[in-house]
């Protein structure tokens, strides 16, 4: 009978364990979804939406390699568009200029950790770096893990 | 018809796993266990010049624990595996029982792998994420190869099952006493990890929409992705499929392996009287009492007793108590 009480507190405890995500989440408020800055003025990005939600690291990653082993720096998008391969240059200067605001919502919120900020400048909102050809010197590391 | 998919599929499988899983302790718990029925690899407590095995045999509670932490944490059992082999002709023989690591190397990558795994799936389930979630991730994609960066448990998972499979086709004897309750084992894990490693680097889903409804589902109020995608849904049918079955087949040693009474109990069956609590209270009559009922007639008669000169028990006492030992033992010689 000793050991049945034992092994019954251990249940419980394993038990209250295993839903503690549920006693936790019940205690606290719901988090809401992470609301990101809308770019002003631009209202495509060089892929759809779905696409960006879900891969957007890839494509970054496919603009590192051809931008860095190619040597190419123009990207066309699905509309024919020519955009500059860089994420710097490109994506933070023409469209989201506060990382803190798009970048950063939601890789918080899934707790995603990019390493792009290893090798990348942030801009500031007065565009304090020049894109293009001329980009930055510690963004064209090859290896670099984006 | 998805929305309501999502939404009571991972509930139904939670609550067979919590309730089944609670239901067979209980029935472990229920189970009495009168005897002392350890399974022992070691030299057990004896006389003082014998050096006793504390872990492998254990004899008190500490080596005990000691033994199921082994057992539970390393797989102390499975590194005991050997094979017999060939000796070598000619030759001084080589060991007859050859050391086989292989399964245990494959159990403990992916035993160790799946906490990795399971522990940076808690991110999804908490809100802020809690810090040991985000520390496992951080080490587990410490290569920082690829984009979204490989785990490394990713490839050791797959690997390890892969290894539990083909073990188990390879061998002819091996795949003769392998139930098709193994391979279900096998195939639902390898759907859960195959589909979770799709959806990370090939099907990828909408992740914020994805943790909107793991947190959800944790707040019991869910609602249900927008779009999940194929990827999604799969992973999430063969997570609460592998819930759903884990405490009705053999992955319930999970629980099972802490109540094994052959692991679990001390080795002290010589040390220790254990009695049978539900022993039917027999009257009983030992053959000291039947001579002390008896001592003048048999002396009379001329045959031989063990006491000549007094009695066993005293007369009082009543003897033939049940459970208790005989009140005078000759001593071993």
């Amino acid at each position: 009978m000793r050991n049945r009480i034992l092994i019954l507190a251990g249940l419980a405890l394993c038990l209250a364990a295993l839903t503690w995500p549920v006693w936790r989440a019940l205690a606290s408020a719901p988090a809401p979804a992470p609301s990101l800055a809308r770019p002003v003025g631009a209202t495509r990005c060089v892929a759809p939406v779905g696409f960006m939600r879900t891969s957007h690291m890839t494509l970054l990653a496919e603009w590192r390699d051809r931008v860095v082993r190619d040597g190419v720096r123009t990207y066309t998008d699905a509309d024919g568009r020519v955009v500059t391969m860089s994420l710097s240059g490109t994506c933070l200067r023409a469209c989201h200029a506060d990382k803190t605001k798009f970048c950063d919502r939601c890789h918080d919120y899934a707790g995603v950790k990019p390493t792009c900020w290893g090798c990348h400048v942030v801009p500031t909102a007065t565009g304090a770096i020049v894109s293009g050809p001329a980009a930055p010197s510690r963004s064209s590391r090859p290896g670099a893990a984006l | 018809m998805p929305t309501v998919l999502l939404i009571a599929v991972p509930y139904v499988a939670a609550v067979l796993f919590l309730g089944g899983l609670a239901w067979r302790v209980w029935t472990w718990a229920a189970t009495p266990e009168p005897f002392r029925i350890p399974t022992t690899t070691g030299q057990q407590r004896s006389l003082a010049g014998i050096a006793p095995s504390r872990v492998e045999s254990p004899s008190t509670t500490a080596g005990v624990v000691g033994r199921m932490l082994l057992e539970g944490l390393l797989f102390r059992s499975l590194f005991r595996n050997v094979a017999s082999g060939p000796t070598a002709a000619g030759t001084c023989p080589d060991p007859v029982f050859l050391e086989r690591k292989a399964l245990w190397l494959g159990a403990m990558a992916f035993h160790w792998s799946l906490l990795v795994i399971v522990v940076r799936h808690l991110g999804l389930f908490v809100e802020p994420i809690p810090r040991v979630a985000s520390f496992v991730a951080s080490v587990d994609g410490f290569f920082q190869v690829g984009s979204p960066s490989w785990y490394a448990t990713d490839v050791i998972v797959i690997v390890a099952l892969g290894y539990l499979l083909f073990r188990r086709v390879r061998d002819p004897l091996l795949r003769y006493l392998t139930l098709p309750a193994d391979y279900l084992a096998l195939a639902v894990l390898i759907a859960v990890v195959g589909s979770g490693v799709v959806l990370r680097y090939v099907a990828r889903t909408d992740l914020i929409a994805v943790r909107q409804y793991t947190l959800g589902l944790a707040a019991l109020a869910p609602t249900a992705p927008a779009s999940p995608g194929a990827g999604f849904v799969l992973h999430l049918l063969s997570v609460s499929v592998l819930l759903a079955i884990l405490p009705f087949t053999k992955m319930v040693h999970a629980a099972g392996m802490w109540l094994s009474p052959t692991r679990n109990q001390a080795n002290d069956g010589r040390r220790r009287r254990h009695v049978n609590p539900w022993n039917a209270p027999a009257p009983f009559h030992t053959y000291e009492e039947w001579e002390d009922e008896f001592r003048e007639k048999l002396q009379a008669a001329g045959l031989p007793i063990e006491r000549e000169d007094g009695r066993f028990q005293n007369p009082q006492a009543g003897g033939g108590e049940r459970g208790a030992p005989p009140a005078a033992q000759a001593p071993l010689t």
